[in-house]
């Protein structure tokens, strides 16, 4: 399976970006090969809705489960739509945060945030 | 002539100015643009409320029309629609009404459909008109209802107008003080209060709209907001003091210039300065 997280560098020895929809890029594990690979978050620099455009990607990059430390409402539901799955990290390195995945030692992300939108500028 | 009245955080005094100027002057016009929390009503108490509704358009899919191709979902600026599971998602609230989905799907997929978003209502306190936008909770952006309020008032730009504006220097103040012939910036004396009136001098600077500053909650000693003032060359235009009379008037929902000849002389004279210099802004300057 195919396992998507939000990143602060295209590094295996990358921290989860703090950021869903901001993040400047995305790590695409595959538990199956063992690979992974680097996506540049398009939607890191818009406007608006970033959330939703990011969880788009990973949906087109047909990502099974997502890790992340919190998401917000809009991208919650396109991943919901998808049936993607969203685990909370655990841990800032993105590598741990997928061995602790493997072992089943997440949790289902179960606190959504209703977003940002319109505080300074909408 | 219409008059803004705005400030960098709410609780400056922008309705306190706003609703005093408005019920000093002879004939006028109050418009409260702070549609997330509008108060000005609960001073005027305005009497024959006409109310009518505020809505926009916001698309709708027929998904067994969409044949796929994301063109709508490429075009939107705002990431409004997403496509998932061989369907189009819309996120209402993102979306910024621009209707260019709608023009942009090859398939016809896409249409337009209402949906309320809040209501203005017109009403008199006196010799004043009293016009308030109110947008429904949970929406995300009030910059439609402050342009309908604006565009309904439009036909009496001749009668003197204050647009009591929401706080800060968004979207929705940017709109709010479009209009507007004169600003008027309303600070509070603290280290706290020039941040603040520093982000609305910004934005009317960037809007090229003459200007001056009320000092409200004005104490002895030291104004960090007057100093403000005369470093940035800022017009002063008056001084409210911070008294336990106005408080007292203002917390029981009672217009001061109303209730006392102390304050009635205030806004006046405030009222006087402002005409003046909005006439003088309008004969050295006249291209605005």
């Amino acid at each position: 399976m195919k396992i998507a997280i939000p990143v602060d560098d295209k590094s295996v020895e990358t921290n989860v970006c703090v950021s869903f929809g901001r993040a400047p890029y995305f790590m695409i594990y595959d538990t199956d090969t063992k690979e992974s690979f680097f996506l540049e978050n398009i939607a890191a620099s818009s406007a608006g809705g970033a959330g939703v455009k990011a969880a788009q990607t990973i949906v087109d990059n047909k990502a099974d489960a997502l890790l992340t430390p919190r998401i917000g409402e809009n991208a919650a539901d396109v991943l919901r739509a998808a049936n993607i799955k969203m685990y909370k990290t655990t841990t800032a390195l993105a590598k741990a945060n997928i061995d602790l995945f493997i072992a089943d030692k997440l949790a289902l992300l179960d606190e959504i945030h209703p977003g940002f939108h319109g505080r300074g500028g909408n | 002539m219409r008059v803004a009245v705005l400030s960098g955080k709410g609780g400056t005094g922008k309705t306190l100015v706003s609703v005093n100027l408005s019920a000093v002057a002879d004939k006028s016009i109050y418009i409260d643009c702070d549609v997330e929390e509008p108060n000005g009503h609960l001073f005027f108490k305005p009497d024959g409320v006409q109310e009518q509704e505020v809505s926009i358009k916001v698309p709708q899919v027929d998904n067994d029309l969409c044949n796929g191709c994301r063109k709508c979902v490429d075009f939107c600026k705002f990431n409004a629609l997403a496509y998932i599971k061989e369907e189009v998602i819309v996120f209402e609230e993102i979306c910024h009404f621009c209707g260019g989905c709608v023009l942009i799907c090859p398939n016809k997929a896409l249409s337009e459909k209402e949906r309320t978003i809040g209501k203005i209502q017109e009403g008199s306190s006196g010799q004043v008109k009293v016009s308030t936008g109110i947008l429904n909770t949970g929406e995300a952006s009030g910059t439609p209802i402050i342009k309908k309020l604006l565009e309904e008032n439009r036909p009496n730009s001749d009668i003197l107008t204050f647009i009591d504006c929401p706080p800060g220097s968004a979207c929705v103040v940017m709109e709010s003080i479009r209009d507007a012939d004169y600003c008027i910036l309303v600070a509070e004396p603290t280290v706290f209060g020039v941040h603040n009136l520093d982000m609305v001098y910004r934005l009317v600077k960037l809007f090229n709209k003459p200007f001056g500053a009320v000092l409200n909650k004005c104490l002895e000693g030291d104004n960090p907001a007057l100093k403000y003032c005369l470093d940035k060359n800022i017009k002063v235009l008056g001084q409210i003091p911070f008294e336990s009379e106005l408080g007292k008037i203002n917390s029981n929902a009672e217009i001061a210039v109303r209730k006392s000849k102390k304050y009635r002389d205030l806004f006046s004279s405030l009222l006087e300065t402002v005409k003046q210099e909005v006439h003088h802004e309008a004969t050295s300057n006249p291209e605005r």
